[in-house]
């Protein structure tokens, strides 16, 4: 099944929903070991996009996901708004100017965003960060591609395994990012990051997979 | 929350808005993207130093931007970074052909944010270079964070390398001059209050009336511990000895002295620190040759106070003590 256009800007609709419910948990969570800004941030990037989806409902998906990238890039600020403009324009980047994409390039392009986010942050596997939802989402894609399982399916296997990526945060030690200030007192609790990434994945599922 | 704002989605552009009108010797303002120039800039043939960062924290850096000082602040929104294009476009305002000195502090954001914006604007044919500022001793420095916050030193450099980019010093020059500062410089800070980020309307931590933490950043950001409340003096020295010891500043020395206040302590208090921390530092033979004390890098109406040592010689106190004319800072002119 592959998934066009249309599904990718109902997706970007579908998460600019989800922060918008979820904006204040996002917010709380980064109060913990932030700064109490994420959930903000990431409502403002998203407002704007929806602003700018009209302007871009014509266009490819590279050209769609890189839209919103850049739209993130001028609107988000912080560190989240270097780092999911870089997932969405390295994601567009790698499908190109494709009309509807299948499968195994949106796990191309997941990939792409992985390593571009971990390039600019700097950051490993267990550091404590988005990658650490990001990085099983991928790996489940593959994984799922290669059992030969439905697309549907592949997608939700994704979800589930950024869903446990993301509580996987918990007991972790940050190290990077502002968390990474409070060294042992960060333990305990979920990377928000890692959470609004988490959603990102889970909202492409949903949004895809029926 | 009780502030005297309007929409806490206004604050910052409101904020813009007064500066325009308050300073239009000194200033020019932009909107969208937001950032401040000097009223003369760009000016020809001296190197432009652009800084930023969240706001939140004024005077800095909007309140330093004018002859003697810095040539563009970009403000992001209250304790977030501000985004690449608005640094990309006050990047170019400014640069009067010398070059282009971004004075970034070491925070995930900021630094993401300037590398974007220095390499999109390097694409556009501008020399650019940056420093990063990185002087909180509270932070522990290693490859397992994110390493140390800029902090009270940040105004420090604003001060000195835009004196020497004023008599004409080469762009390699201000960037070597602002890491020697950096190298020679050290602060922490301590909270008796949180702060209410206006957007958010609630404190951005729980401090019980008794209690204070020390070594907190200027966002909020938790610091070394948090303990019952002392004397100023005693407090003075729990900020003194950690940022002596970590130079560590010598027999002999040197410095100027910062006392700065987080936003919501009064000068009366400052001025009690500032001389217990001047008699800790000539117990240690220590000599304070320059001084500052006011609220100058601030988080909202956060009580508390953060102390900054830079190690001082005869440069660096000449172009400390050369012309300066903001809004925030003024003198010799």
């Amino acid at each position: 099944m592959a998934i066009t256009r249309d599904d990718v800007i109902n997706w970007v609709k579908d998460y600019a929903r989800v922060i918008e419910e979820n904006h204040e948990m996002l917010t709380d969570l980064d109060r913990e070991i932030g700064d109490a800004d994420h959930g903000a941030n990431m409502r403002r990037g998203f407002k704007t996009v929806l602003d700018k989806l009209p302007s871009l409902e014509d266009k490819d998906i590279g050209a769609i996901l890189k839209g919103v990238g850049m739209t993130l890039l001028s609107k988000v600020g912080g560190a989240a708004g270097p780092l999911y403009s870089t997932i969405f324009i390295k994601a567009g980047t790698s499908i190109g100017p494709k009309m509807e994409m299948e499968l195994e390039d949106w796990a191309k392009a997941l990939e792409a965003a992985a390593a571009g986010i971990a390039t600019l942050g700097k950051a490993l596997p267990n550091d404590k960060t988005m990658l650490d939802a990001l990085y099983p989402a991928v790996d489940a894609l593959k994984t799922s591609m290669q059992n030969g399982t439905s697309t549907g399916e592949a997608l939700l296997n994704s979800a589930e395994a950024a869903h446990e990526g993301m509580l996987a945060t918990i007991p972790l030690v940050a190290r990077k990012g502002r968390a990474s200030y409070l060294g042992e007192r960060s333990a305990g609790h979920q990377d928000p990051g890692a959470t609004s990434t988490y959603l990102l994945i889970k909202s492409a599922a949903d949004a895809w997979s029926d | 929350m009780k502030k005297l704002i309007n929409n806490p989605e206004d604050v910052v552009k409101e904020e813009l808005q007064g500066i325009e009108l308050a300073h239009p010797d000194l200033v020019k303002v932009f909107y969208d993207p937001d950032y401040i120039i000097r009223a003369d800039a760009p000016v020809q043939g001296k190197v432009a130093l652009v800084s930023g960062g969240g706001s939140g924290h004024e005077p800095m850096h909007g309140g330093f931007v004018g002859k003697g000082m810095l040539d563009a602040a970009c403000p992001g929104p209250v304790f977030t970074s501000p985004t690449p294009d608005q640094m990309l476009e006050a990047t170019k305002a400014v640069d009067g052909g010398a070059g282009v000195l971004h004075i970034v502090k070491n925070y995930t954001g900021d630094v993401m944010n300037f590398d974007m914006a220095a390499d999109m604007a390097r694409d556009e044919g501008i020399e650019v270079e940056s420093v990063l500022v990185d002087d909180d001793v509270a932070v522990e420095d290693s490859t397992w964070t994110a390493g140390r916050r800029g902090v009270g030193l940040t105004v420090l450099i604003e001060k000195i390398v835009g004196a020497a980019a004023e008599e004409g010093r080469t762009l390699k020059e201000c960037a070597e001059l602002a890491r020697k500062i950096n190298d020679q410089g050290r602060s922490m800070g301590m909270a008796l209050t949180s702060c209410v980020v206006p957007h958010v309307g609630k404190p951005s931590f729980d401090l019980p009336e008794d209690e204070m933490e020390i070594g907190i950043g200027i966002h909020g950001e938790p610091g070394r511990h948090r303990i019952k409340l002392e004397p100023a003096d005693k407090i003075t020295e729990m900020l003194i000895d950690p940022i002596v010891g970590d130079l560590p500043y010598k027999e002999g020395d040197e410095v100027l002295l910062f006392v700065n206040s987080m936003g919501g302590t009064p000068l009366i208090e400052l001025y009690i620190v500032y001389r217990k921390a001047v008699e800790l530092l000539e117990a240690k033979g220590i000599k304070v040759v320059r001084n500052l004390i006011g609220p100058y890098i601030t988080s909202l109406e956060m009580a508390g106070a953060s102390i900054t040592l830079l190690k001082m010689d005869e440069d660096l106190v000449k172009l400390w003590d050369a012309p300066v004319k903001t809004a925030g800072m003024r003198w010799g002119i």
